[in-house]
């Protein structure tokens, strides 16, 4: 089958209409970059999930950065993407703006350095991410440990996908099979969904980050429908098993616990925290434990699929990339921000 | 030998500076004279005046620096309005540290760029403020307008041709993988844009619309256009030139060159008929070789992206922060 006979096949598709969630964000920028959605038959609707490490971070997270970065010989480090990111009582950047300290770096082990050179200054770095940015931060732990710096602290929020899947599924009864994370199956193995799909009679497709990868996968979404399958279109970079290394890599630093999503709430055994033994890197991570939205932000159930971007009330309006209420348009993976950028026509 | 404060007093120090590094370089008769104002000689014609000032870090970059930067994106901002470059003045501010011999490169490096250019340096000014080592550079520009030139985003019609005048991404490439420390072949696209603007009006190609595509990148103009005109810009993802190695980059960090900055490119909009003529006369030079037709203006309102698989999507402004001190 050539990409234009599948092309073709999406376009006429005559099915029943279908919802497929495709959960990374990466895959989110793909599919909106790519005008996936202007390709497809108005019965397959792709609806985006809790993928973006952004999106689904709590406000109470960016609250306790902002107080970090006004303490006395503190310093917060982010990637950028988290500057914006509105917390109950304005962003990072806001912070910064009134004399807070905080620095973005592009790489993470641009924080190490900075803690080696001025030692006088705690160096916060804000640990963002899923499986798969959470080695990153374990080889960080390490050398931090290894190498005696003191002053080098972890504020995590990284979570794990399966159990926000499963969450998914009990709640959201629309979506009918799901593009699964293409980083986050290079570490944890397309196997991992296997239990999930069984229960649901949900299809899962792996996929890369090209268009055509995407629409490979909404088309085998399409033709297993009701089937609790999992099907590796990604099998270059993914294995059944995952990255063994990188996963123990993981557990000599990390251990499950319960984690905030934004909109979500508490899911038990979807977040990784520093194991006790490191704890003395952590800057209080485990103490987020709520969630308080934006007044009027629907962010919540966008990322789980139950709302569309479109239809939040304050989309496009009070709600903009360049003033962003809740955190779904902030980042350039989150689902707003790709409705907002790249799928409107001229016309609206 | 590093800037002092003294270098900034305006006593015996300055004078030395002045004398050993920026005349030394910059030689010419009006800066020669010394005063306290450059006088230029009358010259017909309408004028064309623009400011810029350079803040990129690193100061060096693969392919090139601040100086000759700050002497490329005046002139360019200059040709962009259809006026042929003549006179620039350049305000350094120097931050204490900075090494002499860094100093010496940079104006060596300005000279160099402004004789390629045809333009004179002609007034100048330094300051000294605490820091660390850093440089800032101003530069304004003037030159005169040809009778005959007019370039404004206005004049755009449906059914005129849109090209860009070479590989996008360049500059901001280099200036990312300088800072992130990734080693590859990629160098800044810096350059005064003289030659591919001669060559289009010389082979008589009635420009309407010109910009450099710098800052926020060629998504950013062509919404720009689009809003001036009220009209449409479509581009076609795949004549879009992008090299292998800016197209693997930005691949690997997330960027698209559609948004990314450039500092010897330019896109232009001509009439519908003379885009095979304009498309030639860029190529013919050695700056627009790579020089592609990438789409049309159309009657609908704002820019559009047609996908190299066929879909199609509007192409956004510039949200956020992009990459800050890249020029």
């Amino acid at each position: 089958m050539t990409i234009e006979d599948i092309k073709k096949a999406l376009r006429e598709y005559g099915g029943p209409p279908t919802a497929l969630m495709e959960v990374c964000g990466t895959h989110t920028a793909a599919i909106a970059k790519n005008g996936i959605q202007s390709l497809l038959s108005d019965r397959i609707a792709m609806v985006s999930g809790p993928g973006c490490p952004v999106c689904v971070t709590v406000s109470a997270y960016i609250d306790r950065l902002c107080e970090l970065s006004g303490r006395d010989g503190y310093e917060v480090v982010t990637f950028g993407d988290m500057l914006r990111v509105p917390g109950s009582s304005g962003s990072l950047a806001d912070s910064k703006a009134a004399g807070g300290r905080v620095r973005m770096v592009y790489s993470p082990f641009d924080c190490m350095k900075l803690a080696r050179e001025d030692k006088n200054t705690t160096w916060v770095f804000a640990a963002v991410g899923f499986e798969t940015t959470a080695p990153i931060y374990a080889l960080m732990a390490g050398q931090a440990a290894e190498q005696g710096i003191k002053n080098l602290r972890f504020l995590t929020s990284v979570k794990t996908m399966p159990a926000a899947i499963r969450w998914i599924c009990e709640k959201n009864k629309v979506i009918g099979g799901f593009i699964a994370p293409g980083h986050v199956s290079v570490i944890t193995g397309s196997e991992i969904y296997k239990p999930i799909a069984e229960k649901y009679n949900l299809p899962f497709a792996v996929a890369g980050f090209g268009g055509e990868s995407v629409l490979a996968a909404i088309y085998a979404l399409t033709r297993l429908k009701g089937q609790g399958k999992v099907v590796n279109l990604y099998p270059s970079v993914v294995s059944e098993t995952g990255n063994e290394k990188a996963a123990a890599l993981l557990l000599k630093y990390f251990e499950p616990g319960r984690a905030f999503w934004r909109g979500m709430g508490g899911i038990d055994g979807s977040g990784l925290y520093l194991k006790e033994e490191f704890a003395y890197l952590d800057a209080g991570s485990r103490d987020i434990a709520r969630d308080v939205e934006t007044p009027g932000c629907r962010c919540g159930d966008v990322l789980i699929g139950n709302l569309s971007p479109g239809d939040c009330p304050l989309f496009g309006g009070v709600c903009t990339p360049q003033s962003p209420r809740g955190a779904c348009m902030v980042s350039q993976e989150g689902a707003c921000f790709a409705r907002f950028s790249y799928e409107r026509t001229g016309s609206e | 030998m590093k800037i002092t404060m003294a270098h900034g007093s305006g006593g015996i120090a300055t004078e030395e500076l002045i004398r050993d590094v920026f005349v030394k370089y910059f030689k010419n008769d009006i800066l020669g004279a010394m005063e306290d104002a450059a006088v230029l000689p009358p010259e017909g014609g309408r004028i064309a005046l623009t400011t810029d000032s350079f803040v990129v870090d690193p100061v060096f970059f693969p392919g090139g620096d601040i100086g000759m930067l700050s002497v490329c994106g005046t002139v360019n901002d200059l040709l962009m309005s259809g006026a042929a470059p003549k006179y620039l003045t350049c305000a350094f501010i120097l931050e204490e540290g900075l090494k002499i011999g860094n100093l010496n490169r940079i104006a060596a490096s300005m000279a160099a760029a402004a004789d390629r250019a045809g333009v004179c340096i002609v007034a100048g000014d330094t300051k000294v403020i605490g820091g660390a080592g850093g440089v800032l550079i101003n530069t304004t520009g003037v030159g005169f307008l040809p009778e005959g030139r007019a370039v404004s985003p206005k004049r755009c019609a449906q059914g005129d041709a849109l090209l860009v005048s070479g590989n996008l991404g360049d500059h901001h490439a280099a200036i990312l993988s300088a800072r992130m420390g990734i080693e590859n072949d990629i160098k800044s696209d810096a350059a005064p844009l003289n030659a591919p603007v001669e060559a289009l009006y010389k082979a008589g190609v009635d420009v309407k619309a010109m910009r450099d595509i710098t800052r926020g990148g060629l998504a950013t103009i062509l919404n720009e256009f689009a809003a001036a005109s009220s009209l449409g810009m479509e581009i076609f993802e795949e004549n879009i030139p992008v090299s292998p190695a800016v197209q693997a980059l930005s691949g690997i960090l997330g960027l698209d060159p559609l948004y990314m900055g450039n500092e010897g490119k330019l896109l232009a909009v001509v009439g519908g008929r003379d885009a095979d003529r304009a498309l030639a006369a860029l190529r013919s030079t050695e700056l627009g070789k790579n020089a592609a037709v990438i789409g049309r203006v159309t009657e609908k309102s704002g820019a559009v992206l047609t996908t190299k698989l066929g879909g199609r999507r509007v192409l956004a402004v510039l949200y956020g922060e992009g990459l800050p001190r890249i020029c």
